[in-house]
């Protein structure tokens, strides 16, 4: 099995950590992975993707066009960005909140998070929209969409993963006083 | 991660001393070691790259072994030491981690700490993953050791921040290595006899490991494809191009491949080998032409018929970070194949995100205080490296210039020597201020210069990961340490206007700005506020929309990535807010409300 993902978002919205507990959980099931991911200025705010392949006989991190089976997007805009990485049969999970950068706000040039969505929906058939807003309020924190759509990715069968070994990785890499939360978001379903 | 390896390499070589300066790609090498050191590890950030460069230098002496850590910019602070330090060598093993990036994602330059190898005459091992990091600096303390040199190990941005899975010694598998102590001998005495007799043994012994890499297995061809037909191609690569090279090859069809670990002393017989019989060599390598350079001069030297392609014939990008599709494009068009084109697509307009500082950063506060102080007057502004070069954004627009780490104090002066008109401002860093900035406050104060440091004191080098630095009182062996007070060392050197304030006290920070701009000569002010990401402060800041008029003055202000504007009102969103209240201390209408209180 070789899989390739890519998660995408916006500087503080936790990629890494999404991406690392995916390497995590493989890497206990023995599957060997790759990953690179964005760290330094870019993540203060900036447009940052992770690239994660598994399997066997890979030499690259780095997805090239066309080949990710999976793109996990944390905000519907930086997911189109993304979308020429998306294999013709890929899944795709994306947040419905729009994170709006700063430029947007000063000069009224933001974008609607509906035309993005409405654009993914005409591209991608296996796409999955999760309603952010409902979702984080479900789990009382608005600071885990990260293990929301991780739990989603896990539950359409794109990662390769089961849901135990999800929160083993979250046992293994996060502080316990956080493990109910995080939990509670990866179970998480409308 | 790439640099977790390399520091885990480290250690189960037995390394006795671990020192560096943060820089993004290279931080995670010395927090890994700091992290999983045992007893017989010492550890440091130290003060900046070439203090620890010299420590380094010292514990090798000593015949310990010895890692040093910096990115490439810290290279350029380091090189005086290690220039000479390759000129005295080394008894026991000294490795110089050098991380590259190429983009450049994080950095001032494109420099290529290969070239520089050449320059300083010194090994290079460059891995193209994270699993060769991990052996290649076992086998760089060898080399060191037994050669008597310093010795790179050059990652680039994707090797160090690249995750894979690595078989690692567990920590009872590791070497021990015994330190000798330092043994006096004219041996570590540099004057230029013994710099030319060292010199001619430098280039021996690197003529000599040519030979040595040639036959390692570090370099390697692979062999081409025989049912390839027409002109006879190769391909030559070296750190992480090498896998994009080698995922393409899949794909293409398997040409014949040189890889180069290490690209000085430069595996001459070994490349030799590899070009006879071919047509065409297209050398894939991000950064200088360097493989490039070099086959093309062995071409020269052996008579060879070979014709080199690369960043210098316009065939592979000059500047920038190589991708998979990029190098897949590059060899299809090399190889004669059809090049993959990309079908058209119109996807909305895509939002344009320049990094920002955080929201809740004290440094758009200190920013804003002094844009507000300085409202209708003359000024530069000049800046530094780290998180607060982000105040260049829009609409702080705080940073006039930024060039290297602690530049910004020298531009200043010498503006102020010209313009004496002009309110001159220095910002920078406390890491940085300990780093960098001291020569140039000294040469301030005695060459009777005029203008305002400004010292954005967050208790933390932020930028690279939140790193100790000598103002925080702690060290990476763990001790809870006197700080080094940035006000007693200003005054030390004879800046006798030094305000310290709080940035998110908007009226004040205001105030305290005008009166110590107006004075003569060197004066300070430090604005002393801990970093958002390290110390969050419990309460959230909201609008009350009943109250907001929509003036937009928050928006406009500040830039604050947690404040939007939606159905005609100010929105701040509680997942960024930290609660700073700067933009409900400027709010006309005290719409603003909640945070923690800064008055």
């Amino acid at each position: 099995m070789r899989k390739s993902i890519i998660l995408c978002g916006v500087g503080g919205q936790g990629t890494v950590l999404a991406s690392r507990l995916i390497s995590s959980a493989a890497m206990a099931r023995r599957i060997p992975v790759l990953s690179a991911e964005t760290i330094g200025m870019a993540q203060r705010g900036g447009s940052v993707f992770s690239h994660l392949r598994m399997g066997e006989d890979l030499y690259s991190p780095m997805i090239a066009r066309g080949e990710a089976d999976l793109i996990i997007g944390f905000e519907p805009g930086e997911a189109v960005r993304q979308l020429p990485f998306l294999a013709p049969e890929g899944q795709m999970i994306v947040s419905s909140r729009p994170v709006m950068p700063v430029t947007a706000a000063l000069s009224d040039t933001g974008y609607r998070a509906e035309e993005m969505l409405d654009y993914l929906a005409s591209r991608v058939s296996r796409l999955t929209v999760v309603d952010a807003e409902a979702a984080l309020a479900a789990v009382r924190s608005p600071k885990v969409l990260n293990l929301i759509l991780l739990g989603a990715a896990q539950r359409c069968g794109a990662l390769g993963l089961e849901a135990k070994d999800l929160k083993e990785a979250v046992r293994r890499l996060i502080p316990e006083k956080f493990h109910a939360l995080n939990f509670r978001a990866l179970e998480y379903t409308p | 991660m790439g640099n977790e390896a390399i520091a885990l390499g480290a250690l189960a070589a037995g390394v006795n001393l671990v020192c560096g300066y943060p820089g993004t790609p290279s931080t995670e090498v010395l927090e890994t070691v700091a992290r999983r050191r045992g007893e017989n590890t010492y550890v440091e950030w130290s003060v900046n790259e070439k203090v620890a460069m010299e420590l380094a230098g010292g514990a090798a002496y000593s015949g310990a072994r010895a890692l040093v850590t910096m990115k490439q910019m810290g290279l350029n602070v380091a090189s005086d030491p290690l220039m000479c330090l390759e000129y005295i060598g080394v008894k026991g093993g000294l490795v110089v981690l050098v991380a590259d990036d190429p983009g450049p994602i994080s950095s001032q330059t494109e420099q290529d700490t290969r070239t520089f190898a050449a320059f300083s005459k010194v090994p290079l091992l460059d891995p193209s993953s994270a699993e060769e990091a991990y052996s290649m600096v076992q086998e760089a303390f060898e080399l060191s050791e037994k050669y008597g040199t310093p010795v790179f190990l050059r990652p680039t941005t994707r090797v160090s921040h690249g995750y894979a899975s690595v078989s690692v010694k567990d920590p009872e598998e590791y070497a021990v290595h015994p330190v000798e102590g330092f043994v006096k001998d004219s041996r570590w005495v540099i004057f230029p006899k013994l710099s030319f007799a060292n010199h001619r043994k430098i280039e021996e012994r690197n003529a000599a490991l040519q030979d040595v890499f040639s036959a390692s297995p570090l370099n390697r061809t692979e062999p081409e494809d025989p049912l390839l037909s027409g002109l006879r191609r190769g391909v030559a690569a070296g750190g992480f191009s090498y896998t994009y090279v080698m995922e393409a090859r899949r794909k293409l069809g398997a040409l014949r491949v040189l890889k180069v670990s290490t690209p000085f002393p430069f595996p001459e017989k070994l490349a030799v080998e590899f070009l006879s019989g071919l047509d065409e060599v297209l050398c894939v390598e991000e950064l200088d032409p360097y493989i490039e350079r070099e086959l093309v001069y062995i071409c020269g030297k052996y008579g060879l018929k070979t014709r080199i392609l690369g960043k210098m014939t316009g065939h592979m990008p000059r500047s920038g970070e190589n991708s998979r599709d990029g190098v897949t494009a590059a060899l299809a068009a090399f190889m004669h194949l059809p090049v993959p084109h990309e079908e058209a697509d119109n996807p909305p307009p895509l939002p344009v995100r320049p990094p920002v500082l955080c929201a809740g950063c004290p440094h758009r506060a200190s920013f804003y205080a002094v844009k507000q102080a300085m409202k209708g007057r003359k000024t530069i502004f000049c800046g530094d490296i780290g998180c607060y070069t982000l105040g260049n954004a829009m609409p702080l627009d705080m940073v006039d210039t930024c060039l290297c780490m602690g530049a910004g104090l020298g531009i200043a002066q010498a503006v102020n020597h010209l313009e004496n008109d002009r309110s001159c401002f220095a910002f920078v860093g406390d890491s940085t201020f300990f780093a960098s900035a001291l020569p140039g406050v000294v040469n301030a104060v005695y060459n009777q210069a005029e203008f305002t440091l400004v010292v954005l004191d967050n208790s933390t080098t932020a930028m690279t990961g939140h790193q100790p630095h000598p103002g925080t009182g702690r060290t990476m062996m763990g001790d809870v340490v006197e700080k080094v007070s940035i006000e007693s060392v200003l005054r030390g050197i004879g800046v006798t206007a030094v305000e310290t304030v709080d940035p998110l006290n908007h009226a004040l920070a205001v105030e305290t700005v005008r009166k110590i701009a107006d004075l003569p000569g060197v004066k300070a002010v430090i604005f002393r506020s801990p970093c958002v990401a390290l110390f969050r402060a419990p309460a959230q800041a909201a609008v009350d929309p009943g109250k907001c008029i929509g003036c937009k003055k928050c928006i406009r202000e500040i830039g604050c990535p947690a404040l939007s504007f939606r159905d005609g009102k100010a929105v701040i969103d509680p997942a960024q807010c930290n609660g700073c209240t700067l933009c409900a201390q400027l709010c006309p209408v005290g719409a603003i409300s909640g945070g923690e209180p800064h008055a």
